[in-house]
């Protein structure tokens, strides 16, 4: 594994040597803007429009850059990066094709809200809009899935732009703010003096919430018999967890929290209802049915949340606490709204809050509820069990490791059956649902936690979608535990096929997929492969040993399915409960 | 379906009217219309877009404009006294036998003819949306033969803001 190097004295030297007003080339402003922003790895592939870039970067000891094998990868690592740090994760790509490979990734880390700053090359400003080599117009390409962007047009505009786009990207709503940086600009020279204070006029995210709607949430929280907290990843990016536990101590409320919301509450609390939605548990989304009081706490009441709309919550005062005045009221009509950082929200809510005293009977049902209907599947001792895998991938971390998924089946199973207790440990594309994210994004994890566990849970599908990375792995030693659950389908979709289109299998079949084991020694990465549990718990034991990283192919069940499930369409207590029970 | 006239004001930065369109068709809001240009403030233009929907519509478009950096103020125009102006020009077939009538109408509206040609005229009109439609219709029997709207433009009245 690549160590961090610098000592924190080293690291203040560093930040005073390359302070100083110097004139410099647009490229090494670039990279010194960066290492002032406290940015500590940057995932990249260069080309023709970001030459001066890589220039500037070949000796360059303080500046640290992983070269992935696909931009793909290298935005989703960056993606996983900020989610598990909280930091800004950076990508550097060269123009058109090399930009155009990151559109998946911007628009992942849209949808979900985290913070990126995304940098592309592009031609010459004087080429542009000529349809010259390698031209496109990738601000134009990512507007609809960027916070913002810069097309930067002047060499002197340089700092500010860059301290603006991390000041955008990691405050209010979080999101992916583009540079795009023509190679003119990053040849140019100019005199560098570091930007520290940012002024965007219209940007001014609101973060203490009015006293009125507190006012009213509280007096909201007395007279309520059935309230339910709905928590989402908002509370996980303000970093609001310690204040979200003390609200729900003190006022006993039950608590279900999102897919991006898994680790914001710990799961064993007995309050914990687990997650609501499409696969969400029999409790949360029965809960919610039934409330009649329902506190959104930063999530943004997504479809796979929601199921129908009409039917959604229908008994419920709906108080809505998010960051970003547009969710209020978008999808879910509120009745009491709350603009604010979840956390400051929440630190003021704490001092007036109290217990909700009329809730005594609900809760015990919630509880009883959970206890009745746990996650359940049917074991065997013939056949591997996707849901089996992820209880030995739980019980031997011991909860602790930070989990990446990719799409489908496995990621369901994987927020269903590992249970999270810390926030940032959970890593997955709910929004966009990208295939191809679960295993670039563990290797951001890990670069920005390089003590902790990171296990990349992945579908035999999705693995093929950006398996070139295992390279970066192998290079750096870069020990991400890499679990495949093959079940030689597509495994989602075989499910929807099954159930909604009358078992009509229409190309899901992954055969002629690597033999994954010699895929990965092939990169010099060890390779496992387990087809009952015997063998997959030596393996995954083993895995888990070795010091650098490693890939378990897990070979399960075919036919095993998600449950519960809500078909599309339907209120989300109309669950189809599954085989188990 | 209500229709809402709404004043954006935007930092003049290039691409900021592609942002504000861009939005507008990608949340499958609708735009019966938009005009741009500068404002009272150097370095601020101003965007005034028709926009039909009902109120739910109107909250997230405002809403969702404002969630763009290079969106300073976005103003519901409609929602007080406000004067609406927009202008057409209208080419219009004009036979030395028609002209009289056509200028009648011309003069009726107080409208200008800005040109004219061997067998044409050239019409100016200004005022609110309702005004330029009738004078089309009443120019229609002749034959228009170029039509160009500017789409409105519009300022609350007296002290409101
Ligand atoms: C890039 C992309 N393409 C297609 C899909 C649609 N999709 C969702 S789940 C899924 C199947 C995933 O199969 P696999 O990776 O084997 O995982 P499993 O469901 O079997 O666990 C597909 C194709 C997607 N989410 N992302």
């Amino acid at each position: 594994m690549i160590t961090q190097g610098a000592t924190l004295k080293s690291k203040e030297e560093m930040k005073e040597r390359i302070s100083k007003p110097e004139v410099i080339s647009g490229s090494e402003i670039l990279l010194r803007s960066l290492l002032l922003e406290g940015v500590d790895c940057v995932f990249g592939y260069p080309g023709g429009a970001v030459l001066y870039i890589y220039d500037a970067m070949h000796g360059n000891p303080d500046f640290n850059h992983l070269l992935t094998r696909h931009e793909q990868g290298a935005i989703h690592a960056a993606d996983g990066y900020a989610r598990a740090s909280g930091k800004v994760g950076v990508c550097i790509a060269t123009s058109g094709p090399g930009a155009t490979n990151l559109v998946t990734g911007i628009a992942t880390a849209y949808m979900d809200s985290v913070p990126l700053v995304v940098i592309t090359g592009n031609v010459i400003s004087s080429l542009i809009g000529s349809d010259a080599f390698q031209e496109a117009d990738i601000t134009g390409i990512t507007m609809p899935i960027t916070k913002h962007s810069y097309l930067v047009r002047d060499v002197e505009d340089l700092p500010r732009i860059i301290h603006e786009a991390f000041h955008i990207a990691n405050t209010g709503r979080k999101g992916p703010v583009l540079i795009d940086i023509p190679k003119d600009i990053s040849a140019a020279k100019t005199l560098f003096k570091p930007v520290t204070e940012v002024s965007i006029r219209g940007y001014n995210p609101t973060v203490t919430p009015n006293k009125n709607q507190v006012d009213k949430l509280i007096k909201a929280i007395e007279q309520a018999e059935r309230p339910l907290i709905l928590a989402g990843g908002g509370v996980v990016y303000s970093g609001g967890h310690e204040e979200l536990f003390e609200f729900v101590t003190k006022t006993q409320i039950p608590i279900t929290t999102t897919l991006l919301g898994l680790g914001a509450f710990p799961s064993g609390n007995d309050l914990f209802l687990g997650m609501p939605g499409m696969h969400g548990t029999y409790t949360a989304n029965k809960s919610i049915q039934s409330a009649d009081l329902l506190i959104n706490i930063g999530a943004r009441f997504d479809d796979r949340v929601t199921g129908k709309l009409a039917g959604f919550a229908p008994l419920a005062k709906i108080v809505h606490i998010d960051i970003d005045p547009a969710e209020i009221g978008k999808n879910v009509p509120t009745d009491i709204p709350i603009v604010g950082d979840v956390k400051t929200v929440l630190e003021i809510v704490n001092k007036l809050a109290k217990r909700a005293d009329k809730a005594d009977d609900w809760r015990a049902k919630l509880k009883a509820s959970c206890e009745q209907y746990p996650f359940s599947y049917t074991d065997s001792d013939v056949e591997l069990k996707p849901q089996w895998v992820v209880e030995l991938i739980h019980e031997t971390t011991n909860g602790d490791a930070i989990v990446t998924t990719d799409v489908g089946q496995h990621q369901m199973w994987a927020a269903q059956y590992y249970k999270f207790n810390k926030p940032r440990s959970w890593v997955t594309s709910g929004g966009l649902g990208t295939m191809g994210f679960g295993f670039p994004s563990a290797i951001g994890a890990q670069m920005a936690n390089p003590d902790r566990v990171v296990v990349s849970i992945n579908g035999d599908g999705g693995m093929q979608m950006c398996a070139q990375e295992l390279a970066i792995c192998a290079i750096n030693n870069i020990p991400v535990k890499v679990v495949i659950i093959n079940n030689q389908v597509l495994g989602m979709v075989r499910q929807w096929q099954e159930l909604i289109y009358d078992n009509r299998y229409s190309h899901i079949d992954l055969s002629g997929s690597p033999d994954f084991v010699k895929l990965s020694e092939a990169y010099g990465v060890k390779g496992f492969r387990a087809t009952n549990k015997e063998e997959a718990r030596a393996a995954w034991e083993e895995a888990l040993r070795h010091p650098g990283p490693a890939v378990v192919e897990f070979v399960v069940r075919k036919e095993e399915n998600v449950y519960p499930m809500v078909a599309q369409g339907s209120t989300i207590d109309e669950m189809i409960m599954g085989d188990a029970e | 379906m209500k229709k809402h006239t709404i004043a954006v004001i935007v930092n003049d930065q290039p691409g900021v009217l592609q942002r504000v369109s861009g939005l507008f068709g990608r949340r499958g809001f609708n735009i019966e219309s938009i005009t741009v240009g500068s404002s009272e403030e150097a370095g601020l233009s101003r965007m005034v877009i028709v926009t039909s929907g009902d109120d739910h519509t109107l909250e997230q478009v405002t809403k969702q404009l404002y969630k763009l950096i290079d969106v300073i103020k976005v103003i519901d125009l409609s929602s007080n006294p406000m004067v609406g102006r927009e202008l057409a020009l209208i080419k219009v077939n004009a036979e030395p036998a028609s002209r009289p009538e056509i200028l009648g109408v011309v003069e009726t509206f107080r409208a200008a003819v800005v040109d004219i040609g061997t067998h044409s005229l050239m019409v100016q009109v200004v005022g609110d949306t309702e005004k330029i439609d009738a004078m089309v219709e009443l120019l229609k029997p002749y034959g228009i033969r170029e039509l160009s709207r500017t789409g409105v433009t519009a300022l609350n009245r007296g002290n409101s803001k």
